[in-house]
């Protein structure tokens, strides 16, 4: 939390303009971290996106003549169905690629909603300070007062589990972040020069916040969005997995542990293969966090 | 000290207050308290008999009130589901959940604190690296997934603890584990980045010059001070474990809170649910309060805000 790294402030004029784009994009090719994540996002999110085309199968047709066949390295298995079937005969690669477009979904719309809130309330408690500041610090307390697990379960529970409902649950209770961070980034901002310069040359209010203080706000934002991507896919997952998430027969990761956990004994690969895939997506998110705030930083870290 | 406490004391209740509202909001706008009563299967004349006879046609801020006054006096309210008092259930529940977040706590605190201290000590070495790795590494493994394989590779292949179930230490290890290791990260980049900026200051210059033992400076006068943050984070990891051990309570399958709260969800119990969410909330609020409390003892500093 408090390990979030100073805004990217350049102040026009002090720093040469020229080639800070470069820069960066040198540094980012340098990280291997942030390479290796962002290429393993980009091929699961074009997995997701093309998945009518590239699964091998129908997601939902089941064939109870071929339940549970085991993946094409085990014995049985065989290039029909790469990774095998689950136990209602349903192609397991192919609702993995399904699965890949809900983890995304639930992951980015949580993460939008959650960052339309908190930045809000983050830019609006650093800018104004004074009681806007004491408000929105009392809002963060209660809201981490709840608990995000029960709290979210009781929901979809009560409301039903589509995939709005999740969506903007877990957004209503993952802002916080976005508050905390946004909020001392623009306190950091807020009495630099460029700022007082805007104000004095008559700028108003509305117009200084989104285009002298968002713009310099960004690297932390990324930051905190990808760390909060990575947190709705892992909750979206657990939710699932309790079978109070998305609702069968839909293919989510979580749910298709849930659905093979009583096979696991006897064939480890059933909840192997979503449990890997899940771990891979969010590490990979992680790592991409990662590079960003090492890239976007001050101080360069190499 | 005590303006300090007492200023703490009285956000909370205020917090606390706000809580209750959502949650009472929460569960009775999107679940009607008579069905759950009645059953799924009533008609609209058992109902509504139900709603006169138990008072939930009156205006919801009545009941509010009426529900609050009843939390205060100790009354969480009574289980239509169990037809038992929910303060009875919850209380059998409590040694369960108590013990599993004690014990992930210690998992996560026994990683971090080593692991954390060498990193600090060695920048940029092969163990800061490693810490470093099994962080990230840490913070992207689902926790359920993470305690179905501890199950397969230590219950089932090696038989070294039982597979689910909550009687005897021996089947705590393997929830504490599953609940604690995603604490473990954050606590440990705390420590990391603490140690660092209190071995560049000053005293510790000095303590070196002084010619003490290395693992004096270390472990006596540099540690002392970099613990401090440690606690509120330890207090808020301790929170989310109540929040998490629904997860690893279910996956083992171990009588405590959280599975209570995921059997109460299943089963409509409103009345479980809401005291469970306003119980939860009361206990994170409560160690919240007393990391302040021990930080403002700590750290004369803090008091003064």
């Amino acid at each position: 939390m408090s390990s979030m790294p100073a805004p990217h402030a350049e102040a026009p004029g002090a720093v040469p303009r020229i080639g800070a784009g470069r820069i960066l994009r040198r540094r980012a090719l340098a990280h291997p971290g942030l390479m290796i994540g962002m290429g393993v996002i980009v091929a699961i999110a074009i997995a997701a996106v093309l998945a009518p085309f590239i699964a091998p199968h129908d997601p939902y047709a089941q064939d109870l003549g071929a339940r549970l066949i085991p993946p094409v390295w085990h014995d049985g298995g065989s290039w029909t169905n790469p990774l095998g079937t689950d136990p209602f005969g349903r192609d397991y690669l192919s609702r993995l690629i399904y699965g890949a477009r809900i983890s995304l979904i639930i992951g980015f719309g949580a993460m939008a909603v959650a960052l339309a809130i908190g930045t809000t309330m983050g830019v609006l408690a650093g800018y104004f300070g004074g009681w806007p500041d004491l408000a929105v610090t009392f809002v963060v307390n209660v809201r981490l007062a709840l608990p995000t697990m029960l709290v979210a379960l009781v929901v979809v529970a009560l409301v039903g589990g589509s995939l709005t409902v999740i969506i903007w649950t877990l957004g209503l209770l993952m802002w916080d972040r976005f508050a905390v961070v946004m909020r001392t980034a623009t306190l950091q901002i807020r009495n630099q020069e460029f700022v007082s310069a805007a104000r004095a040359a008559g700028c108003s209010t509305a117009r200084l916040l989104l285009t002298e203080l968002l713009p310099n706000v960004t690297g932390p934002l990324i930051v905190v969005a990808t760390l909060e991507v990575a947190q709705a896919i892992l909750l979206e997952a657990a939710l699932s997995f309790l079978g109070l998430g998305v609702q069968p027969p839909v293919p989510s990761w979580g749910l298709m542990i849930s659905e093979g956990k009583s096979h696991m004994f006897f064939r480890p690969w059933i909840i192997a293969i979503p449990g890997t895939v899940l771990f891979i997506l969010v590490l990979s998110i992680n790592l991409l966090g990662d590079g960003i705030r090492d890239v976007t930083s001050p101080e360069g870290r190499s | 000290m005590a303006t300090y406490v007492l200023k703490r004391l009285a956000l909370s209740f205020v917090v606390l207050f706000c809580v209750s509202v959502i949650t009472f909001a929460l569960v009775r706008l999107a679940g009607d308290p008579a069905v759950a009563v009645a059953g799924q299967d009533a008609t609209e004349a058992e109902l509504e008999a139900v709603r006169v006879a138990m008072g939930f046609n009156r205006p919801l801020a009545v009941q509010y009130v009426e529900w609050l006054g009843r939390v205060a006096s100790g009354d969480l309210g009574y289980s239509n589901i169990l037809r038992r008092p929910v303060l009875d259930v919850m209380v059998e529940r409590i040694p369960v959940t108590a013990t599993l977040a004690g014990l992930s706590l210690l998992v996560a605190v026994s990683v971090a604190f080593p692991l954390g201290i060498l990193s600090a000590l060695h920048p940029n070495s092969w163990i800061d690296r490693l810490s470093l790795s099994l962080a990230v590494v840490g913070q992207a493994l689902p926790n359920f997934f993470f305690g179905l394989m501890l199950i397969m590779a230590f219950a089932v292949t090696f038989r070294w603890f039982p597979v689910s179930g909550d009687s005897g230490l021996r089947s705590f290890v393997l929830p504490a584990i599953a609940l604690g290791y995603s604490s473990a990260p954050p606590i440990m980049r705390l420590i990391r980045s603490g140690m660092i900026e209190v071995l560049e200051s000053d005293y510790i210059r000095t303590a070196r010059a002084m010619g003490l033992a290395r693992h004096r400076i270390v472990l006596r006068h540099a540690l002392r001070n970099a613990v401090l943050p440690v606690v509120s984070l330890m207090a808020v990891q301790l929170g989310f474990m109540l929040s998490g051990s629904i997860i690893v309570e279910t996956v083992f399958s171990m009588n405590g809170l959280g599975r209570l709260g995921w059997q109460s969800i299943q089963r409509t119990d409103l009345e479980m649910m809401q005291a469970l969410v306003m119980v939860i909330s009361m206990v994170y609020l409560v160690l919240i309060l007393l990391a302040d409390i021990l930080n403002g003892y700590l750290d004369p500093r803090i008091r003064i805000r």
